[in-house]
């Protein structure tokens, strides 16, 4: 089964057209909820039924998340929506505002309803300039249908929502930094807890998930936790969005159920390019660490399975590697991104990701030492656990898992001065 | 909860905010003010950072980011530190078109770094060089989330997906 809940406009003509959205069931959930007033707390419970977990990266349940906040607090509250997207080898919610904005938006007015919040803000990566016109006309084009706005569908409730653009840090992906962005500074992340439930936008209580998260809720309310939940696996309920990138054929976002075999879901992309071996796969965006391509392919695409591998689901970012790659480059380019975009606000990630990459930078080189393998070991071991948030874990992680399973090509470039693989 | 949490303080005298910028580019501004409660007006920065960039020929001036500032409430160092924080503002000159090709993971897997040769050795300059006519900027950037179609540039607003030096010589052949 695909395309079931994010991506069930796709096949339609121009899918992000309010007039499309609505012939496939759009804000009928909305409409429901809004009706005949649903009590919010029934509401949390279809999405802990469901199943449904953070498809940002963490897997956190949403339903659970969305039970944080309470909705008679009196004050401000708000609804925030991370499409920051920057976890390299992922890129499912930009087709999502581009090709189903209005999923997110009713996502959002519902969720707005749940915690008693008024305001929503899309955080959009600010080149995004395509996904976010996408979402503005959309935007418009439910104020116009009486969707959006003051008086929703009649029901007394107000809720409208705003776009914020990124300007290119992928730390603003982490929650706290985004919030802290949004309020016009530099993407640092806050010390937690508190916890954005608490202490959140505006030092308000703020609902934030991922653009996934919030455009798969309109579907399961209207179908039912128990529907989408069957659709996946134990613990892993539902479909997920599997962004396959690398060396397949045909590499593109594929949504099917959780559990899915990996196998089956590479073979969706096409296979391995130019029929050659696959080598590794880094199942869950660059941060996850990488799994060998023989063990990968008994795998299943969920998240249990994922984590006996000794890897994470993540963001569903599949790259695809094939024989013809050398792992020390791969390990090189990854470390450099995460030292780049380290915000320097902590000591370990600053400046342990600057020493993971000039290391795994001489060692490609041709320039490593014996004791090198040993020290990057190290220098991961001090980052990990020890950061105010996770960017420091997810610079450590990828090297942990590449010195694990392709130690022998590291030693080879120490030890001969170049490439095992002959990539260069 | 009762930590601190109030925009920042600006301690300056006031100034006449018609004054500072165009009615044109005040009203685009005011657009993203409006979206945020009225005392963040700071919640616009970046907004403001972005719409003052594209006006200024791609990239910012010392006097831009302080008139931004004034304009709306907040210390000038701190719109310094927003505009130096994110990769997408310049504070030097760049080039007519800004060339950002993606080297991440998924794109060098598909051949980014002969984009990058081949951008080098037709434009004359190196990565993160302007050429010297002021027609090109060529930067390196990191995924753009797009990967599905790597490699990947963006140039101003839009990306361009499954490159390849060919394809690329046919954009760079229609520009001016
Ligand atoms: C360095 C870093 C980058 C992140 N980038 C993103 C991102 O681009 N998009 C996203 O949705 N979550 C990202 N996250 C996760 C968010 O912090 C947060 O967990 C998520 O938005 C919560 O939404 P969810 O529960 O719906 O997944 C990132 C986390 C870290 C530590
Ligand atoms: S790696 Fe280039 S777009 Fe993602």
């Amino acid at each position: 089964m695909a395309n079931e809940c994010c991506f069930r406009t796709l096949d339609l003509d121009r899918p992000w057209l309010l007039e499309q959205y609505r012939s496939r069931g759009g804000y009928d959930a909305l409409a429901r909820v809004l009706g005949d007033p649903m009590d919010p707390a029934a509401i949390i419970d279809e999405l802990k039924t469901s199943g449904l977990r953070g498809r940002g990266g963490a897997g956190f349940p949403t339903g659970v998340k969305w039970s944080f906040i309470r909705r008679d607090e009196p004050g401000d509250k708000y609804i925030v929506c991370n499409s920051d997207e920057g976890e390299p080898g992922t890129f499912k919610d930009r087709d999502i505002l581009r090709y189903n904005p209005h999923a997110l938006i009713e996502g959002m007015i519902i969720a707005g309803y749940v915690v008693g919040a008024n305001v929503g803000y899309n955080y959009i990566r600010g080149e995004f300039w395509e996904p976010y016109e996408r979402f503005e006309g959309a935007l418009e084009e439910a104020r116009a249908a009486g969707l959006l706005g003051k008086d929703i569908l009649g029901s007394g409730f107000d809720f409208d929502i705003h776009s914020h653009l990124g300007a290119g840090a992928y730390i603003c992906g982490e929650e706290t930094a985004l919030l802290e962005s949004i309020e016009g500074k530099k993407g640092q992340p806050r010390f937690k807890p508190p916890f954005p439930a608490m202490f959140g936008l505006y030092g308000r209580p703020t609902l934030i998930n991922n653009t996934e998260s919030l455009a798969s809720v309109p579907e399961i309310l209207r179908r039912g936790g128990e529907w989408f939940r069957d659709l996946g696996v134990k613990n892993s309920g539902g479909t997920k969005l599997f962004s396959v990138s690398g060396n397949v054929n045909r590499p593109g976002n594929f949504e099917v159920s959780m559990g899915i075999p990996f196998r089956e879901l590479l073979e969706m992309a096409g296979g391995v390019k130019d029929g050659r071996r696959l080598k590794g796969v880094i199942p869950g965006g660059s941060s996850s660490p990488v799994v060998p391509g023989d063990l990968m392919m008994e795998l299943n695409m969920d998240y249990d399975s994922i984590a006996g591998a000794g890897s994470m689901l993540g963001s569903g970012a599949v790259i695809v590697m094939d024989d013809s790659n050398c792992m020390v480059r791969v390990l090189e380019r990854m470390a450099y991104f995460y030292h780049e975009e380290s915000c320097g606000q902590c000591t370990p990630c600053r400046e342990g990701t600057g020493w993971l990459y000039r290391v795994v930078h001489r060692i490609e080189r041709g320039e490593g030492r014996p004791e090198d393998l040993d020290l990057l070991d190290d220098v991961a071991a001090r980052i990990q656990g020890r950061t105010i948030c996770a960017l420091g874990d997810a610079a450590a992680l990828p090297v942990a898992g590449m010195l694990r399973h392709f130690r022998e090509e590291f030693e080879y470039h120490i030890d001969h001065k170049r490439c095992m693989v002959g990539a260069r | 909860m009762s930590f601190k949490h109030s925009p920042m303080v600006r301690v300056a005298d006031p100034v006449d905010k018609e004054a500072l910028f165009t009615p044109e580019i005040r009203a685009e501004i005011d657009r993203w003010v409006a979206k945020y409660p009225p005392e963040w007006r700071q919640s616009a920065v970046m907004a403001g950072l972005r719409i003052l960039q594209d006006h200024n020929g791609g990239w910012l001036t010392q006097p831009l980011m302080d008139d931004l500032a004034a304009y709306l409430d907040m210390p000038e160092v701190a719109v310094y530190e927003v505009a130096t924080f994110y990769s997408m503002y310049s504070l030097e000159p760049v080039g007519r078109h800004k060339l950002c090709v993606c080297t991440n993971v998924s794109c060098m897997l598909n051949g980014s770094d002969r984009l990058v040769e081949h951008l080098e050795k037709r434009l004359g300059t190196r990565l993160g060089g302007t050429t010297e006519d002021g027609r090109f900027t060529l930067k390196e950037v990191e995924c753009l989330g797009a990967c599905g179609g790597a490699p990947v540039m963006q140039l101003g607003r839009q990306y361009y997906e499954n490159l390849t030096p060919e394809i690329l010589d046919s954009i760079l052949d229609g520009l001016e």
